[in-house]
C-alpha cells in the first residue's frame, strides 16, 4: 500500500506545494485587505476635497495638508496632541522607573512579608480603572482639606464618601498620577530579574556597588527588552485611553486626542467635515504606531514572548 | 519567590523603591474601590454634591425595581456582545496568523501589515466606521447602492447596529491579538509539524492535533485580554459609533435599553451622564468589580498565573 504513495509523491507533492503556495498568498492578501483597508480608505479620504470626500471615488486628492490643518488648528487637534505627548510621556517613563524600582526591592531586598507586598500588588489587576471612575472621581475633584484637622479626620474615616479630593480636574495631573504604578510593570520586571542569575548580583556587590548603582550599570542595561516592551504598552495604553479623560477634563485646552476626535466629528447640528475628521484621525493614529514600530522587536521578546509561559 | 540570601541588606532602601508604587496603588486604586462600595450605598448628585445613605437601594433598583428590566438586558447585551468578540476576534486572528507565519515570499511585509492596529484605539476605530458606514456619505452604502439598489441605515437599525459595533471592536482587537499568536507560532518548532506530515497527517489533523493544543496557553492568555478589552476598553468606541443607541426591538423584548449599551457604557451614563446620579453608578461598578474578580478567580484557578491585563 505505500509503495506507490512514496514513488508518485515527489511530483505530486510539488505542484500541490505551489497551488499551496497561491493559496497563501491569496488569502494573505485578502486578511491584510480587511485588516489595512479600512485605515488606506481613511488616508485617502483625508486628501480629498469637502466635494469628493462625499462621493464614492477613492482617488487620492491633493487637499491632505489643507485637512490636516482644518484638524490641527481649526479644531484644536494641535492642542489635544500637545496633550495626549505630555500625558503618554510623563506616565510612561514614571510607570516604568516606578516599576524598576519595585521589582528591583522584591527580587534583590529582604522585605518583611514579601508574599503580602506582592500580593498587594499584583491584586490591582483586578481593579480596571474604567469601573473605579465613580470612586476616582470624587478624590480628584474634590477640593482639598483646609485644615490638617480636616486631613487626619478625612484619614481616620476611608469608608465614609470622599469629603475633599486634590482638586485636580482639567490639569494633567488627573490623568498622569493614577496611572505611575502598574501591577503588570512590576509583575514583568520581577520576572525577569528573576531570570538573571544572582551570582551577578553578589559580584557587583563584591565590587562594591550599590543598589543604584546595579540598579543603572546592571540591571537596566539588562532589562532594555521589558522596558522597550512595558515602553509599548504604557505609551499605546496611555495614548488611547478615552472614558476617563472623557470624564474629568472638561476645558478644551486639557483634552486628550481621542475625546478630541468625538468634538472633531461634532455635535450633529453642523455638516461633519469628513475630509478633515479622517485627518485628525490619521494624526491620532501616528504617534502610537511610530512608537510601536521602533519598539516591536523589544516588545516581541519582552513581552509577546513571556506571556505564554 | 526565590529563596537564599538577599543581595542587599538596607530596609530602608528596599521600602524606599517600594514606596512610590504601594502609595500610588493604595491612592488611586484601593480607596477608589472602596469608595464605588461606599458610593454604591448613598444617593448621590454628581452635579449638587448631596448624599443621602439609602442602603442597598441602588442594588434594589436594579435587580428588581422599576430599572430592573432595563439592566437585565444591558447585562444580557454585554455577555453577547463579549462572546462574540471574543470568539470571532480569536477565530479569524488566528486564521489570519496561521497564514502569515506560512515560509511565503513577502511574508514580512504580510504580517506587518496585519499587526499595525495594535497601536489604534477604539475612539479611532470608532471614527473609521461610522464614516464608513455612514448611510448617505459611507463607502459601503455608496456600493451597497450602486450594486444592489439598497442602502442599509446601519445606525438606526439595532441589529445593524450592534452588528456593526461588534465588528469593528472585533476589527481593532485583530492586529493585538495576531501580535500574540505570531510569537507563539514562532516559537513551535518546525520537526514537530513536519514529522507528523511525515507520518501522512493532513494539514487539518496537523492543526488539530499539534498547532493548536501548543497555542493553549497564548489562547487562554488573548481569552481574558479580549473580555476585559470587549468589557471596558470598546468604550470609546462604542460612544462615537453609537452613543449606546438605538433601542432595541419591543418584539423581541429589547426595548428597556440601546441595544449597544454595555454595562461600562450604562454605568457612565448613569453617573456622568445628564443625571450625574454617582451612587446609581457606584452600584454598577461593585457589580462590575464583581464580574472582573470572577472572571480573575477562574483565570488563576485554570490558567497559569501569566496572565496580565494590557495596561493596569
Amino acid at each position: 500500500m505505500a509503495a506507490p504513495t512514496i514513488a508518485t509523491a515527489p511530483a505530486g507533492r510539488r505542484v500541490n506545494r505551489r497551488r499551496m503556495r497561491w493559496l497563501v498568498h491569496v488569502g494573505l492578501i485578502l486578511a491584510c485587505l480587511l485588516v489595512t483597508g479600512p485605515i488606506l480608505f481613511t488616508l485617502v479620504k483625508a486628501t480629498q476635497t469637502t466635494v469628493q470626500v462625499m462621493s464614492p471615488s477613492v482617488i487620492p486628492g491633493a487637499e491632505l495638508w489643507h485637512n490636516i490643518k482644518g484638524a490641527w488648528a481649526g479644531s484644536d487637534f494641535g492642542i489635544y496632541t500637545r496633550n495626549s505627548l505630555i500625558i503618554a510621556l510623563a506616565v510612561t517613563f514614571g510607570k516604568t522607573l516606578f516599576s524598576l524600582m519595585a521589582g528591583m526591592a522584591l527580587v534583590y531586598f529582604r522585605i518583611p512579608f514579601k508574599p503580602i507586598v506582592f500580593g498587594f500588588i499584583l491584586l490591582t489587576l483586578m481593579m480596571p480603572t474604567q469601573v473605579l471612575i465613580v470612586g476616582l472621581f470624587d478624590l480628584v475633584s474634590k477640593h482639598p482639606p483646609p485644615t490638617w484637622a480636616a486631613l487626619f479626620s478625612w484619614i481616620g474615616h476611608p469608608l465614609a464618601p470622599t469629603p475633599y479630593g486634590f482638586n485636580w480636574s482639567d490639569s494633567y495631573w488627573a490623568i498622569i498620577v493614577p496611572f505611575l504604578a502598574s501591577a503588570t510593570g512590576v509583575f514583568l520586571f520581577h520576572q525577569h530579574f528573576m531570570s538573571i542569575p544572582l551570582s551577578l548580583a553578589d559580584a557587583a556587590k563584591i565590587d562594591g556597588a550599590g543598589p543604584v548603582r546595579f540598579l543603572m550599570s546592571i540591571l537596566v542595561p539588562m532589562s532594555t527588552n521589558t522596558i522597550g516592551a512595558l515602553a509599548v504598552i504604557q505609551f499605546v495604553y496611555v495614548w488611547n485611553q478615552y472614558l476617563w479623560p472623557l470624564v474629568i477634563i472638561r476645558r478644551v485646552n486639557r483634552q486628550v486626542v481621542q475625546v478630541g476626535l468625538n468634538t472633531l466629528i461634532g455635535t450633529g447640528v453642523q455638516d461633519i467635515q469628513w475630509g478633515v475628521v479622517m485627518a485628525g484621525a490619521i494624526l491620532a493614529l501616528i504617534p502610537p504606531l511610530i512608537v510601536f514600530m521602533l519598539l516591536q522587536e523589544q516588545f516581541m521578546r519582552g513581552f509577546a514572548l513571556s506571556a505564554e509561559k | 519567590m526565590r529563596e537564599g540570601t538577599p543581595v542587599f541588606k538596607s530596609r530602608t532602601t528596599a521600602w524606599l523603591l517600594l514606596l512610590p508604587t504601594l502609595v500610588i496603588l493604595l491612592i488611586f486604586l484601593y480607596y477608589p474601590a472602596i469608595q464605588s462600595f461606599v458610593l454604591s450605598l448613598y444617593r448621590s448628585n454628581l452635579i449638587l454634591g448631596t448624599r443621602r445613605y439609602i442602603g442597598l437601594g441602588n442594588f434594589r433598583l436594579l435587580f428588581t425595581g422599576l430599572l430592573a428590566p432595563m439592566y437585565r438586558q444591558v447585562v444580557v447585551q454585554s455577555l453577547v456582545f463579549s462572546a462574540a468578540v471574543v470568539f470571532f476576534g480569536i477565530a479569524i486572528s488566528l486564521a489570519f496568523s496561521m497564514l502569515a507565519n506560512q515560509k511565503v515570499t513577502g511574508s514580512r511585509v504580510y504580517r506587518l501589515l496585519l499587526i499595525w492596529p495594535f497601536a489604534m484605539s477604539p475612539a479611532i476605530a470608532g471614527t473609521i466606521f461610522s464614516f464608513l458606514f455612514n448611510p448617505e456619505a459611507g463607502e459601503i452604502n455608496h456600493v451597497l447602492s450602486n450594486v444592489f439598489g439598497i442602502a442599509p441605515r446601519w445606525l438606526d437599525n439595532p441589529i445593524l447596529a450592534f452588528g456593526l459595533v461588534v465588528c469593528a471592536a472585533i476589527w481593532k482587537e485583530l492586529g493585538y491579538n495576531i501580535v500574540f499568536y505570531l510569537a507563539a507560532l514562532q516559537n513551535i518548532p518546525g520537526e514537530l509539524t513536519e514529522a507528523a506530515a511525515i507520518d501522512g497527517a493532513n494539514a487539518w489533523q496537523r492543526f488539530r492535533s499539534i498547532t493548536l493544543p501548543l497555542l493553549s496557553p497564548i489562547t487562554f492568555f488573548l481569552v481574558f485580554t479580549n473580555l476585559a478589552y470587549a468589557f471596558f476598553e470598546v468604550f470609546g468606541l462604542i460612544d462615537i459609533l453609537t452613543k449606546g443607541g438605538p433601542v432595541g426591538p419591543a418584539a423581541l423584548h429589547l426595548d428597556n435599553a440601546g441595544l449597544t449599551t454595555t454595562m461600562i457604557y450604562r454605568l457612565y451614563e448613569d453617573g456622568f451622564g445628564g443625571a450625574g446620579n454617582l451612587g446609581f453608578a457606584g452600584a454598577q461598578g461593585v457589580i462590575l468589580l464583581f464580574i472582573v474578580g470572577v472572571i480573575t478567580l477562574l483565570q488563576f484557578r485554570y490558567g497559569n498565573r501569566n496572565v496580565h491585563y494590557g495596561g493596569g
